[in-house]
């Protein structure tokens, strides 16, 4: 099962790495698409069979579109004007990324190492039913505070994208 | 649970004898392999022959509905046509454009099939034929079928051209559209099966009143609403007349498909009529007993053979629809989606919810206010937000200049 897991993670990771470093939004956007099911195709491994399927329905099917919609309309043709190249990485912003890399790399691998694996053989039974009843229930605060969160966002990205009212409105001349 | 008929055993069970004896060919470690590729190639070549066929009785029947006789040419009655089609579509030049971006122009039409297909894998087509039995088929078979809308949006945008991209973000407005009532006619059927496996759904759906008259969800008042809501958007979804305005040749000029040619425009015309096929399987799954005989003493009749008969029922009632009725306009296709089915399908969740709850009611007067409380339910609302949609919107008129 581990090489499984293994070329899963290798195409997650590639895919989103891909689809942060061009420069055609629209690649970028089909890229993190794959990097989506290739998620789903970790909660199959997981047998998470119905998260995995939510996951495709919702992300790639939807969450895709989102993305998509938003980067055609918000620019005026997709390929005309693609974005300045970034400046050089200067010696400062390189020594910032490692560290930046060596510390999150740190934390993961003390939790990894700390805590300990669960026993093979003892999967815990857990069906959907329970877990709706503990996101309404005893984390119903985590699940509000989300969605707070994320109205916040919505809500700052209408106000991001919204015309200041002064602006002459965009013709084609 | 009705195995009692004599000729059921030997004739239900054929299919699996003959993938027994050929998979007996192979030695014993490759058997699970081997009867699954004889599963997956069962499905391509019986779906694909069915997709062959499907088109010449669509060109015959639309034919005769239109008052000509259809393609008649090739072979007796025409019956060769489509292998004519199939040739001239692999030998016609494969026309790439030059500011096309080239692997998302080749990876559409490949993706559109391979979730298309993939779909297929959870459908019951007999007692003992469900080729992947999934706890949760029937999100697996709407997962796979949202996956095909990024495959639009890539011909679309890949093609460089503006047409296409124009009519991709339609045809994907339309998809996302249709795909809310798709889904919410869904829940009520799981709500009342207690489950998202297919099999469950149609074992649930495999009782008889008196023998006579079967426990389809198709026989009870929100099911009926549930099955003409799932068959109206499924006709959207498919992008079947009268909702084939992303494809119409009259509308943005064959929209995603125009810089597409040869076998790759074949593709797209195979994923569009294996889609419409897998949602009618759906239908007939969720809602009309799958593989369940109408009546008890017909079980005699093996359970592949009613799916059969059902789903060619289903095709051709979308074969009729799109010899009768009027392409929408864009605008009032949006209204239709967004004011009249999805209101309509939160309703019927209640209807469903009702029915449900109201299962005890056995004496007949119950009964009887059973019935009506959830046609009530289901008519009144239809009635009236059928009411308030085609208010204002009266039928054209039409000044002609004075003579």
């Amino acid at each position: 099962m581990i090489p499984v897991l293994t070329a899963i993670a290798v195409v997650l990771l590639g895919a989103a790495a891909v689809a942060m470093a061009l420069r055609n939004l629209i690649h970028c956007a089909l890229w993190l698409v794959l990097a989506w099911s290739a998620l789903a195709a970790f909660y199959l491994w997981a047998g998470a069979e119905f998260l995995a399927f939510a996951q495709v329905l919702i992300y790639v099917g939807a969450v895709s579109m989102v993305v998509l919609f938003a980067v055609l309309l918000t620019r005026r043709l997709p390929d005309v004007n693609p974005a300045p190249p970034p400046p050089p990485a200067g010696g400062g912003r390189i020594l910032a990324g490692v560290a930046a890399g060596v510390l999150v790399a740190g934390v993961v691998a003390r939790a990894g190492l700390t805590s300990p694996l669960p026993a093979a053989g003892a999967a815990p039974v857990l069906t959907t039913r329970r877990l709706g009843v503990e996101l309404m229930g005893a984390h119903a605060g985590a699940l509000v505070v989300a969605g707070v969160i994320l109205t916040m966002v919505l809500i700052g990205a209408v106000v991001l994208a919204a015309p200041d009212s002064g602006d002459a409105p965009e013709g084609d001349s | 649970m009705s195995s009692t008929s004599p000729v059921d055993p030997l004739l239900e069970r054929a299919p699996l004898l003959v993938r027994d004896w050929v998979s007996g060919l192979f030695p014993a470690p490759a058997r699970g392999l081997a009867d699954a590729l004889l599963a997956i190639a069962a499905v391509i070549l019986g779906f694909g022959l069915l997709f062959t066929l499907l088109t010449l009785v669509e060109r015959k029947a639309l034919g005769r509905m239109q008052n000509r006789p259809g393609p008649n040419r090739t072979g007796p009655f025409g019956l060769l046509q489509p292998i004519a089609d199939g040739i001239k579509m692999l030998v016609k030049e494969d026309i790439v454009p030059e500011a096309a971006d080239r692997p998302l122009h080749f990876l559409a039409p490949v993706v559109l099939v391979a979730f298309t297909l993939v779909a297929y894998a959870v459908i019951p087509y007999g007692r003992h034929l469900l080729p992947v039995d999934l706890d949760a088929a029937v999100l697996f078979f709407f997962a796979a079928g949202a996956a095909t809308e990024l495959a639009v949006f890539m011909a679309g945008w890949s093609s460089h051209n503006k047409y296409s991209l124009l009519a991709a973000m339609r045809a994907l407005a339309q998809l996302i559209s249709y795909e809310l009532p798709l889904l919410l006619a869904v829940v009520p059927v799981v709500m009342l099966a207690g489950t998202l496996s297919t099999s469950g759904i149609v074992a649930a759906q495999g009782r008889w009143s008196f023998g006579l008259v079967p426990h389809w969800y198709a026989c009870t008042p929100w099911g009926a609403a549930g099955l003409v809501i799932f068959l109206i958007a499924a006709l959207a979804e498919a992008n079947r007349s009268p909702f084939d305005l992303p494809e119409a040749e009259s509308e943005l000029i064959a929209g995603h498909l125009t810089e597409y040619s040869g076998f790759k425009y074949a593709l797209f015309f195979m994923a569009e009529y294996l889609g419409m096929t897998a949602l009618c399987a759906m239908a007939v799954t969720l809602f009309l007993g799958g593989w369940q005989a109408p009546c008890m003493f017909l079980q005699v009749v093996p359970s592949y053979v009613w799916f059969g008969v059902k789903l060619a029922a289903m095709l051709g009632l979308f074969i009729w629809i799109r010899g009768t009725l009027p392409r929408l306009r864009m605008d009032q296709l949006m209204r239709l989606a967004w004011k009249f089915l999805v209101p309509l399908a939160l309703l019927n969740l209640g209807t469903a919810a009702f029915w449900r709850l109201s299962a005890g009611w056995e004496a007949l007067p119950a009964q009887l206010l059973r019935w009506a409380l959830a046609l009530l339910l289901v008519l009144g609302p239809a009635a009236v937000i059928g009411r308030r949609l085609s208010a204002r919107v009266g039928p054209r008129t039409y000044r002609y200049a004075a003579p």
